[in-house]
């Protein structure tokens, strides 16, 4: 079995492992480590898009909103009609929340898909705000329609997520993305990033590539919307506004752009840090923003964007390369 | 008719105070190719500028409304300028992500330091000028309107002038048009940014004034919608052209009023957007801008 594939297995055990342990943690953790993983599901799926591929994208929150609602319908309405009253056994619920999560990945990157055709011949400022549009386009909808709750959201979504399902989806995410972007065909995506017109010349298809990069971040970026919703038990158009979708685009900047265990860190870090600074509750905004003026200023390319190679180098006693 | 003509006014003067807003990214984009995110906050600190000089103003005259735009547009422009210097121009020259983010942060800062000074609550603009309502065949004309129509259009033709007819002005359109030439003949980059951003943070500033004076309520959050707007009215303009501006900011302003007064009002928000997408997939450089071809 190849590496990566081992990774995956090994880290959807142990995500069901921990889970099993879940009652015994504090509800409080629990519900950080939960947001965390949901948040490294976002920042990783975007990376593909705005990282790897080099396109700016501002609607990752629109594609999580269309994955939660949809996720929320199947449990709602399915649920319901198949175990009745008496709920199902842990079994039916699970494979029931697997379906949704499929159904809400799916749909997503269909709206990715008829979001990415039209856009994606648009460039750098312009591509941001067509994103930013649509995604703002996608919460109105929502918030007008009334059989999905209207401005009042949907309540009483059944409470599946667990750090099981989230983990595994991170785990799933980040493998996903990696593989995609080391193999022969996701080399493509790093050349759209460098040099557009470059790649085009030697034949590769960019806009496919930025197509597809888009698709499967929407697809992840919509299930990450199932698990939130199934997390939070309701979901409402305002919590997926571009404010959302900002926070997952900073997660990739600090990360430093198209480097995953980066912006892995970079979400955790900006997930738990808000948690962190309740004890100085009333400047806890005040303090994230300045900190991220701050870090722009200080380190551009990215929080955690470290020459590995030269620090590799230096701890096995050599010169560093480049030197 | 009547009711044809109410909409026509009252899509006016939103479009007026589009166009205020506006006016300001499309001035910073034209020099220094970024979206200052940060400008919606700018509009948003005016306003409670002006609420706290006209506490302080006997209210309904004249001139004390004048004086409380003034001290608006001042205090904007002094924000403007310190929010240039301190952050954004240490990163010039830098990816243009970084800009956008720090843009980002600063308008984050803005809102968030707003509602800790401000408070979070939405509070009553004072009626700072005099506040008359005249009803013409119907028509009914609010003070406020006239006093937003007329104040926008003083504001544009003084900011025609300032860019068309004085040096300086001369100099912002040289940046705008090619920077490193425009340091080659002697013109001093950091002083034309400067004034671009203190330009734009009053004009801003007296959107954000005429804006509360109209829907007379104000929170640190209140910027964040009209400046999208605005930020779309400029795009479809053609963002970085000034006139552009203004007449996206009036189309934007009319068909929004327009769209609220149909049975459609609730997608009122999104219609902006639409608007955004539909131009830029097929008219990119906007209704008045010029399409620069891409060099290899």
């Amino acid at each position: 079995m190849p590496k990566p594939l081992i990774a995956l297995v090994a880290a959807i055990l142990l995500a069901s492992g921990v889970s099993h342990f879940s009652g015994h943690i504090d509800p409080y953790y629990l519900d950080v480590v939960t947001g965390v993983g949901i948040n490294v599901i976002l920042a990783v799926s975007l990376n593909l898009v705005n990282g790897y591929t080099g396109q700016f994208s501002l609607g990752h929150a629109g594609f999580m909103s269309v994955g939660a609602y949809l996720s929320a319908a199947v449990t709602l309405l399915l649920g319901q009609k198949l175990f009745g009253e008496a709920g199902g056994t842990e079994l039916q619920q699970g494979l029931l929340f697997l379906a949704a999560l499929v159904v809400g990945g799916l749909g997503s990157a269909a709206a990715g898909l008829a979001v990415g055709i039209p856009s994606l011949r648009l460039k750098g400022d312009y591509l941001a705000l067509v994103t930013l549009g649509f995604g703002e386009i996608i919460r109105v909808t929502f918030q007008n329609v009334e059989s999905l709750g209207g401005a009042l959201g949907l309540n009483g979504i059944p409470n599946y997520t667990t750090v099981f399902w989230v983990y595994s989806v991170a785990a799933l995410a980040v493998f996903t993305v990696v593989c995609l972007v080391r193999s022969t065909y996701g080399r493509g995506f790093l050349a759209t990033h460098d040099d557009e017109i470059a790649s085009e010349a030697v034949g590769l298809d960019t806009t496919r590539y930025k197509i597809v990069a888009f698709v499967v971040g929407a697809f992840f970026a919509g299930v990450a919307g199932g698990l939130y919703g199934h997390f939070k038990l309701t979901i409402t158009p305002t919590g997926f506004d571009f404010t959302k979708s900002i926070e997952i685009v900073v997660m990739v900047i600090l990360g430093g752009m198209g480097n995953t265990p980066g912006v892995i860190l970079a979400a955790i870090l900006l997930t738990v840090l808000p948690e962190v600074l309740r004890s100085v509750d009333e400047y806890r905004m005040v303090l994230y923003s300045l900190l991220l003026i701050v870090l722009m200023l200080v380190r551009p390319k990215g929080l955690f964007n470290f020459d590995y190679a030269r620090i590799f180098a230096r701890l096995r006693g050599g010169r560093a390369p480049g030197n | 008719m009547t009711e044809f003509l109410q909409q026509v006014l009252n899509g006016l003067s939103l479009g007026a105070i589009y166009a205020l807003i506006a006016l300001g990214y499309t001035m910073v984009y034209g020099v220094l190719r970024f979206i200052n995110f940060a400008h919606s906050d700018v509009f948003m600190v005016g306003a409670f500028i002006g609420y706290y000089v006209g506490e302080h103003l006997p209210a309904g005259t004249v001139w004390g409304g004048l004086v409380v735009l003034a001290a608006a547009m001042a205090g904007c422009a002094v924000l403007g300028i310190l929010i240039e210097r301190l952050v954004y121009r240490p990163l010039r020259g830098g990816p243009t992500l970084n800009v956008l983010i720090t843009a980002i942060g600063m308008s984050l800062f803005l809102e968030y330091s707003g509602q800790l000074v401000f408070g979070a609550t939405p509070r009553a603009f004072p009626s700072i000028f005099p506040s008359k309502v005249i009803s013409v065949h119907g028509l009914i004309i609010s003070m406020n309107q006239v006093i937003v129509i007329l104040v926008a259009s003083v504001l544009m033709v003084a900011l025609e002038l300032t860019v068309y007819r004085t040096k300086i002005g001369t100099a912002m359109r040289a940046v705008a048009l090619n920077p490193k030439a425009a340091q080659l003949v002697g013109i001093n980059i950091d002083v034309v940014i400067s004034f671009t951003f203190g330009l734009g943070s009053m004009l801003a500033a007296a959107g954000g004034v005429l804006y509360a004076l109209n829907y007379p309520s104000i929170d640190p959050l209140m910027g964040v919608v009209p400046g999208l707007k605005a930020f779309v009215a400029a795009v479809l303009g053609g963002v970085g052209n000034i006139p552009g501006a203004a007449l996206g900011a009036l189309i934007l302003g009319m068909v929004e009023t327009f769209v609220d007064g149909s049975r459609f009002s609730t997608y009122k928000d999104a219609i902006a957007f639409a608007i955004l997408i539909g131009i830029l997939l097929f008219r990119p450089a906007g209704l008045l801008g010029r399409f620069a071809t891409e060099k290899v």
